[in-house]
């Protein structure tokens, strides 16, 4: 192969656009990029001038798979602006209405877009021809996931129960009862997935790279916490954009970030390499079964990190499930705000990595508004994992290129509808 | 409209929107397999590679924001025997058109600052301003119980009908408490019903995603309002949520969709 151009234009498999560029001239790396191709849609500007008791419900409508992790960490910018304080039961049922999500997303990812590649299947269609029961399966833990964010907030897209300081809906105790039940039941699919995952082989490359996530003293945290490095330093919220440090990269429209070197990770594996040791026994016991350990490099493993991240979920959900069982749910009002002015940010782990909504109100009206997404975050670390990864494939059939690289793409998990923006916003009134 | 022994070919397509409506269609999968011995999926980016030449129905999502958007439009709709819009954002240019209110230069300024004058955009609006639509799912997202009875109808050979009730009938049917008591612009009164008033029914208010009903009552809508103790300025925000393009709070005044 000497002189060879690969152009995938929409990716497929990804839950957006996506154009995977890159030039082979003479068996040299002449040119590697990921571009975001997709229309942009302007969410900033949709903000402005909203009510704070609008904002989530605009925010939740970037994604259709991240529209609960949306939703939260707007709710989050907003209450962090507004001086509310929310109750333990809210921060409960946030935590475990993010959990389905993850579960949602994750099954999603592994079973229906990952796994049909490492199966020899062009698509899920003909692996659910193939193997019916792997597809029954991903489709019964999906199916758990959005029957426990339905129970919780209306629906997973978009969610409805969710409010500024608390929740305009609660489940009942049969609801929950039914769920717990169906999480334990659960375990036998987590295990069938650990199962099928480790006889899966995955391309080897390492690349290390800085690694960034939430974090939390004593839990995997989704939701709230500090942002930690895998280099070790520790920042609260409101410093985000000391870690993002966004930059403009023409032409394509979306910003690349970098802390400490020329681009960071986020994702499961930047969570479980900064959180590990927080992991459900039973998820630690996955990620060992899994051959995942805290000193991986493999960008191919974040797959691997969101199956140990089903098995957390599942056990973090029965947890959940049964504290709030114990305590009952009570219909709590919302909490009020404080003030009507002011400016804060809200983050949590969404699946694909760490999201930052960064608000400015006056007397309750959005005054600017800032996002910042985990596939904007990522682009700019698979473009050098492709880079380092080229030279290493471009011995192998045109074919086979196109294949690697679509699939370490795909291993980013790169929701594309949400990475479209990208540059810091002002409001001029 | 389609000949004995073949199986109908039905594509999804995509442009800009969060698609959460496939993501609702890949959901009813879980509870109706069977879906996928009725029709053979041809098309779907997300989950598919490559394109055919011919599909009996094309599911489009998302709202037409530039120029290189019609094109591809264009050639959905001539491979295709029934287009169907997909929900709100194809429908009736959705959560996409809030921004109409605004210039798209202005936007493009805003969001991009220097990198403004490579961004390709003009004021979103639906796919029915630019191709012919055969069939409507609308919400956002989708009901998936809807699509389901969408889908039959047109493999029937029939043509979908929306109902032409408000939202008000079904929180009523349902017994759901009023929300103006509580001093929010529900726009239960205008909106199309179909889904089961979901909004008012989880605590929120109805933002009108499923777009008007044909004859909608804004004068007496606004009269509620004022009588609810909210202003002029509440009621405007609301309907810009999810109606700027169906009420005309848009620069480009080309043909409405309905």
């Amino acid at each position: 192969m000497t002189d060879v151009s690969v152009n995938v234009h929409h990716v497929t498999r990804l839950e957006g656009h996506g154009n995977i560029v890159v030039d082979i001239r003479n068996g040299a790396l002449e040119n590697c990029r990921f571009d975001v191709v997709e229309a942009p849609r302007f969410f900033e500007v949709m903000l402005r001038g909203r009510s704070y008791l609008e904002a989530s419900h605009v925010a939740s409508r970037i994604c259709g798979i991240c529209a609960v992790g949306h939703a939260t960490a707007s709710l989050r910018a907003t209450e962090s602006a507004l001086g509310i304080e929310v109750s333990p039961q809210t921060t409960l049922l946030r935590e475990l209405n993010m959990l389905g999500e993850i579960l949602d997303s994750h099954v999603l990812h592994v079973y229906m877009l990952v796994a049909p590649d490492l199966l020899g299947q062009p698509s899920v269609l003909s692996l659910a021809k193939s193997a019916p029961d792997v597809v029954r399966r991903a489709l019964r833990l999906k199916q758990l996931a959005g029957d426990l964010c339905r129970a919780l907030c209306g629906r997973h897209t978009h969610p409805l129960g969710m409010t500024v300081g608390g929740f305009s809906m609660f489940p009942d105790s049969e609801e929950l009862e039914a769920l717990l039940g169906r999480f334990v039941n659960a375990r036998h699919d987590v295990d069938a997935t650990v199962e099928l995952f480790r006889k899966l082989t995955f391309p080897a490359f390492d690349r290390e790279t800085e690694y960034i996530a939430l974090w939390s003293p004593n839990r995997y945290t989704f939701l709230d916490g500090e942002i930690a490095s895998s280099l070790g330093e520790h920042w609260p919220l409101d410093r985000y954009l000391e870690v993002t440090n966004e930059r403009p990269v023409a032409p394509a429209t979306s910003k690349r970030t970098s802390h400490a070197r020329s681009s960071y990770m986020v994702g499961a594996l930047s969570r479980f390499k900064t959180s590990h040791a927080s992991l459900h026994p039973r998820a630690a016991a996955a990620a060992a079964d899994l051959g995942l350990t805290p000193d991986c490099c493999n960008p191919f493993f974040n797959t691997v990190a969101q199956v140990v991240e089903i098995a957390h979920a599942i056990e973090s959900a029965i947890e959940l499930l049964k504290s709030l069982l114990h305590s009952g749910v009570v219909p709590e009002e919302p909490v009020q705000p404080a003030r009507l002015s002011g400016s804060g940010v809200g983050a949590c782990e969404v699946p694909r990595g760490t999201l930052f909504h960064a608000y400015q109100y006056q007397d309750g009206r959005m005054q600017t508004a800032n996002c910042v997404v985990p596939t904007g975050q990522n682009i700019g670390n698979l473009e050098e994992d492709m880079r380092a990864f080229v030279p290493r494939i471009v011995e192998q059939p045109e074919d086979s290129v196109r294949l690697n690289l679509e699939m370490l793409a795909r291993a980013y998990d790169p929701c594309i509808s949400c990475a479209t923006h990208l540059v810091k916003v002002r409001f001029h009134p | 409209m389609i000949e004995e022994g073949r199986k109908p070919q039905v594509g999804f397509f995509d442009f800009a929107g969060c698609e959460g409506c496939q993501l609702t269609v890949v959901d009813l999968l879980q509870t109706h397999l069977d879906l996928l011995e009725a029709v053979e999926i041809v098309e779907f980016r997300e989950a598919l590679t490559g394109t055919v030449d011919h599909l009996d129905v094309a599911f489009v999502e998302g709202s037409c924001t530039r120029e290189e958007d019609e094109v591809r439009l264009k050639s959905i709709r001539d491979r295709s025997t029934r287009v169907v819009a997909l929900g709100a954002c194809a429908h009736i240019a959705g959560i996409n058109a809030l921004r109409n209110s605004i210039a798209s230069e202005e936007a493009k300024e805003i969001v991009y600052g220097e990198q403004a004058p490579l961004i390709s955009t003009y004021d979103p609006r639906p796919i029915g301003a630019v191709i012919n639509v055969d069939a409507v799912v609308p919400g956002c997202p989708i009901n998936p119980e809807e699509f389901q009875a969408v889908l039959v109808k047109l493999l029937q050979g029939r043509t979908p009908e929306l109902p032409d009730s408000s939202v008000c009938m079904e929180c009523k049917a349902r017994e759901i408490e009023c929300v103006y008591p509580l001093r929010r612009p529900c726009l239960g009164p205008i909106t199309r019903s179909g889904c089961g008033a979901i909004c008012p029914g989880s605590g929120f208010q109805c933002v009108g995603c499923r777009g008007t009903i044909s004859n909608p009552n804004l004068e007496s809508l606004s009269q509620v309002v004022l009588d609810h103790g909210m202003s002029s300025n509440d009621l405007e925000r609301s309907l810009s949520m999810f109606l700027n393009w169906q009420l005309g709070v848009s620069k480009p005044c080309e043909a409405r969709d309905d």
